[in-house]
């Protein structure tokens, strides 16, 4: 494969990115404003749910074409990094809205 | 080495193996800086969710957030990604010429982004939602202000590195450094994402 393949290769990666990318947001966006725009075309739920989705989709789309991060190369412990960190953040992340979350129902339930 | 030779997360330098090899051990450094620096935020994602309701009688997300502005921002955000893979590939294939022209397009990107959170904080703090009147706003204006603060230090960076592009050009070293830049650059743009996620457009919907 030679340099010119590789650039255009590399380039489309980046262009892919960037249109996967507007095209979640609009319809992140979208959905937040056509709520606002006209009551009752879409319920709270799938607003939420829109937007919790198309959050998750964006942020794989950016480390897999901005970072140029995915599951097919290992030689790194880059990987393994990233799903560490995960589990980290799940724990620490889970435990804050778990202990927190219980703590104020509780001091609510005594007003 | 697989087939397209990428060895750490980022644009990889694979036609330079000397380059190559000196980044891997460099990049996989900033990346576990990274890595921390996302328990950072996810923590203080954590403290905000727990004071979304926290108000004190105060505002509350949807009376003082503005969709427009948030889109904005986001557009911004997102544009100045896309210029700075611009920047890579040409750090990669290009010049030096075309490269410094892509990171003054990611640093007005950077900041018109500052400038308009910059004006949102002030339009939220006249409108009597500083920091210092409920534990939302503070969780909010902690998290926030921790994102503009790293974009503030990713723009400070971008100079740097045109400075040291006009003086050394595109040397390894210099190469190395923009990979790491790079990784920061689009490391915060994911952080938005879970920013007007979490934050701006869930505070919106009624």
């Amino acid at each position: 494969m030679n340099r010119r393949d590789d650039y255009r290769r590399e380039l489309r990666a980046y262009l892919t990115g960037l249109g996967l990318a507007v095209v979640l947001s609009v319809l992140a966006f979208g959905a937040v404003g056509l709520a606002e725009g006209v009551p009752g075309a879409i319920s709270r739920s799938t607003v939420v749910w829109t937007i919790g989705l198309t959050a998750a989709v964006q942020v794989v789309v950016h480390f897999r074409y901005f970072l140029h991060i995915d599951l097919t190369r290992s030689k790194r412990d880059d990987l393994q990094l990233i799903l560490f960190s995960a589990l980290i953040v799940l724990l620490m992340v889970a435990g804050t809205l778990w202990i927190l979350g219980d703590l104020r129902d509780r001091m609510m339930a005594v007003l | 080495m697989n087939a397209q030779g990428r060895n750490y997360p980022g644009i990889n330098l694979d036609h330079e193996p000397q380059t190559h090899a000196e980044a891997e051990e460099k990049v996989f450094g900033f990346w576990v800086f990274l890595m921390s620096d996302l328990v950072l935020f996810a923590l203080l994602f954590a403290t905000y969710a727990t004071m979304t309701g926290a108000t004190a009688g105060g505002p509350s997300g949807g009376d003082v957030f503005e969709l427009k502005s948030t889109m904005i921002e986001t557009g911004l955000l997102l544009a100045s990604s896309f210029t700075f893979g611009m920047a890579s590939l040409e750090i990669k294939y290009g010049g030096k010429g075309r490269l410094f022209a892509w990171l003054a397009v990611t640093l007005l990107f950077g900041a018109l982004f500052l400038g308009f959170e910059w004006r949102d904080f002030a339009t939220m703090i006249a409108q009597g939602a500083p920091p210092s009147r409920s534990g939302f706003l503070s969780a909010f204006f902690v998290l926030v202000g921790t994102h503009g603060l790293h974009v503030t230090a990713g723009c400070v960076w971008i100079v740097v590195m045109m400075a040291q592009i006009a003086v050394f050009g595109t040397a390894r070293d210099v190469k190395i450094r923009m990979l790491r830049l790079g990784l920061f650059w689009h490391f915060l743009d994911i952080v938005w994402i879970a920013i007007f996620s979490v934050v701006y457009l869930p505070g919106l919907v009624r």
